[in-house]
């Protein structure tokens, strides 16, 4: 059972998605505005945030990068929107992933579940601590440090980090990371993959334009390292 | 690309016709001259001759007797032979029409002056040619005082030689001829700037002419004068003026529809997202036995409509993306094969559906879009070919391009249908108007394939079954 933040201004989906999720054996909290979204975040500490972009007042993007600046909560962006611009734009705000309405609440758990799963320690992993560099990555206390300073990941740049410095010098395709930390079994978007390594590089790297930690194959994918 | 040796023909056509008219005017001009010049010379020379040739004869016929004899004719002849002067004309005298009498040979004339001379009381004079040289003979009259009437008596015979007139003539053709050459040269200048002047508007209105056949139908021709072709190019104005707003109010329209096809899917998604987030609950509320019969199957109906609908509205956006222009290419370096297998395995087919590829094929493409294409190629195979039906997917590669084939053994596809199975809103069976497909599929496939440039064709095997093609170049634009 996972407690679920709904932040939708339409009373139909909002009914309809929380009636799906409590069908599944979810608990959900519903309210109509970011503000209040933001307010009830605090309040009943969900495990996970449903997060529509069309709000009135406050925008979903502006309440997505208000719960990144203070919380971690897994955040899925649930929109009518697929521009690509949109999604892109929306994974940028900080938000772990990205469904398109309609959606079955099948998918919508999936989708869900898959980013609650990258809090968890990936099993294959048997150094606890490393060093690369100026990072010490706890594989344990799942965190990152930067010079002694713990970086604020979101869920997904944590798992992609975890991920990729798991077997560095390796290179994975798009796809494969789409599968690893994702876990989307079909052609998903690729632009997922790209915005989170771009929002994971701005925390980590010295210079984001010239990346050292995770640096871009050409034509195959990405890397950790060669430090 | 109008010929531009249509211009060029158009320049040398003035240019010709302008030296043409100038050549004639000058050669015409030339010839009068030279006609004018040559009758002057001639009648000057002839004149000069009988004037002189009567002031001999008036000082000498007094001393002649009245019936002169053949001496006194001699004697006559020979003092007019030597006051010939530089005319250097011979003379010869008849009495009474009698025969010639000269002091040397006889000059050369023509028999008819002679005939003409018996009886004329006034002057003749004849031009004719001894040779290449042309000569002039005169004959006057001499009338007796006594009898004034009658046939003269005496007449006087002369010839000389008009060479040096001649020459004079030759000097004025020669003249003009000279003189119409460079008349036709100098022609040249003011006909090419004529032609120039003409032909510029003439080049500007074809310049217009393409960049509008290219599309940019803003342009106007600058026009200058009052003339004929100000006249066309401020119709050609007129007409692109006409086009542009009838263009506009096309696209806008285009747009506006095209706007509200996609207004209205999007329109549909949020009621749709409250339906379909609770699909899952119906059904199992539907399968559980719990419900009265009828109500059962009232949800189960529900919940699959909304589940055709869900996937309607998602193709009709991606087709009013397709028409918008925005759906964009994400080219990834991709294993076909694996991709292929993944298609196949995520939608349940990888028992009903063989393949035929060779391992390690690598090739430039959106793995989505082609998914996509995959999906409504082999799931249209499957839906229409029978619930035995056998599907192959084959892939052929070559240096240039990639083609997948997709063929299965069903019924084939109605030849009625064949040129239209790519149209949108298509179904394979009127009696069975409500498939499973929206009837998009096929036309989102085929502007996928577009979108990588390259094709979907459909043809029916001659063993029956239906063999679809996709065509990818192996790099994409």
């Amino acid at each position: 059972m996972t407690r679920v933040l709904v932040i939708e201004d339409d009373p139909a989906v909002r009914r309809g998605v929380s009636v799906g999720l409590r069908h599944r054996g979810h608990e959900t909290v519903l309210v109509a505005t970011g503000e209040d979204g933001l307010a009830e975040l605090v309040a009943s500490a969900p495990e996970v945030v449903l997060l529509d972009l069309m709000l009135p007042g406050m925008s979903g993007l502006e309440t997505c990068r208000r719960i990144r600046a203070f919380s971690q909560v897994p955040i899925v962006i649930l929109s009518a929107r697929d521009d690509d611009v949109d999604i892109v734009v929306g994974l940028e705000a900080g938000a772990d992933d990205y469904v398109i309405k309609p959606a079955s609440t099948e998918v919508i758990e999936a989708r869900m579940r898959a980013v609650l799963r990258r809090t968890t320690p990936p099993a294959s992993s048997d150094q606890t601590r490393t060093t690369h560099g100026d990072l010490l990555i706890d594989r344990v206390a799942l965190r990152a440090l930067k010079h002694g300073t713990q970086l604020a990941l979101a869920p997904t740049e944590l798992k992609l980090l975890l991920f990729l410095s798991a077997a560095p010098e390796q290179t994975f395709s798009r796809q494969q990371l789409l599968e690893q930390v994702w876990e989307h079994t079909f052609y998903g978007d690729y632009r997922l993959v790209d915005a989170c390594v771009m929002r994971l590089r701005a925390k980590i790297e010295d210079d984001p334009r010239n990346p050292r930690y995770i640096q871009t194959v050409r034509g195959f994918g990405y890397r950790f390292g060669p430090l | 690309m109008i010929h531009p040796s249509l211009v060029r023909g158009l320049r040398a056509q003035l240019v010709l016709v302008f030296l043409l008219v100038s050549v004639l005017s000058a050669v015409i001009a030339a010839t009068i001259t030279f006609r004018q010049g040559r009758t002057a010379i001639v009648a000057r020379a002839q004149a000069d001759a009988l004037q002189d040739l009567r002031a001999h004869l008036a000082s000498r016929t007094p001393d002649l007797p009245a019936d002169p004899t053949e001496t006194d004719l001699r004697t006559l002849a020979l003092q007019l032979d030597r006051a010939a002067g530089i005319r250097g004309w011979r003379t010869a005298l008849s009495y009474r029409g009698g025969p010639l009498i000269a002091t040397g040979a006889q000059p050369p004339l023509p028999a008819q002056l002679r005939t003409q001379a018996a009886t004329s009381t006034t002057a003749l004079a004849q031009r004719f040619h001894r040779g290449q040289v042309p000569w002039l003979a005169v004959a006057l009259p001499v009338t007796a005082a006594a009898r004034p009437q009658g046939p003269p008596p005496l007449v006087v015979y002369a010839s000389f030689s008009l060479a040096s007139q001649q020459q004079d003539v030759d000097t004025l053709a020669a003249a003009a001829r000279a003189g119409a050459l460079p008349v036709a040269l100098v022609a040249i200048v003011p006909a090419l700037l004529a032609a120039r002047r003409l032909l510029r508007p003439v080049r500007r209105l074809r310049t217009a002419a393409e960049r509008m056949a290219g599309g940019s139908l803003d342009t106007r021709v600058r026009v200058t004068g009052n003339d004929e072709l100000a006249d066309l190019g401020r119709t050609f104005n007129t007409m692109a003026a006409t086009l542009q707003s009838d263009a506009a109010a096309l696209r806008d329209m285009e747009a506006r529809a095209r706007r509200f096809a996609a207004d209205v899917s999007h329109e549909l998604r949020t009621p749709l997202a409250a339906m379909s987030a609770v699909t899952e609950v119906i059904d199992a509320d539907a399968t559980s036995g719990r419900l009265a019969p009828l109500t059962a199957e009232a949800l189960q109906l529900v919940s699959d409509e909304t589940r055709k609908l869900s996937r309607l509205v998602e193709d009709l956006i991606e087709v009013s993306r397709f028409d918008a222009g925005v759906a964009v290419l994400n080219v990834d370096e991709v294993d076909v094969g694996e991709l292929i297998g993944k298609t196949l395995a995520l939608r349940h087919w990888r028992d009903r559906v063989r393949t035929d590829v060779a391992p390690g094929l690598r090739a430039r493409l959106d793995p989505r879009r082609v998914d996509v294409i995959l999906a409504n190629l082999v799931g249209n195979a499957l839906r229409h070919g029978g619930t035995a039906v056998s599907v192959l997917v084959q892939v052929r590669a070559d240096t240039e391009q990639i083609a997948v084939t997709v063929s299965d053994d069903g019924p084939g596809i109605p030849a009625d249908l064949l040129p239209h199975v790519f149209d949108r809103f298509t179904k394979g069976d009127a009696a069975r108007t409500r498939t499973d497909g929206s009837g998009l599929g096929l036309a989102i496939a085929t502007e996928n394939a577009r979108l990588h440039g390259g094709t979907l064709t459909a043809t029916n095997a001659p063993r029956g079954g239906t063999i679809l093609t996709l065509t990818l170049p192996r790099h994409p634009p």
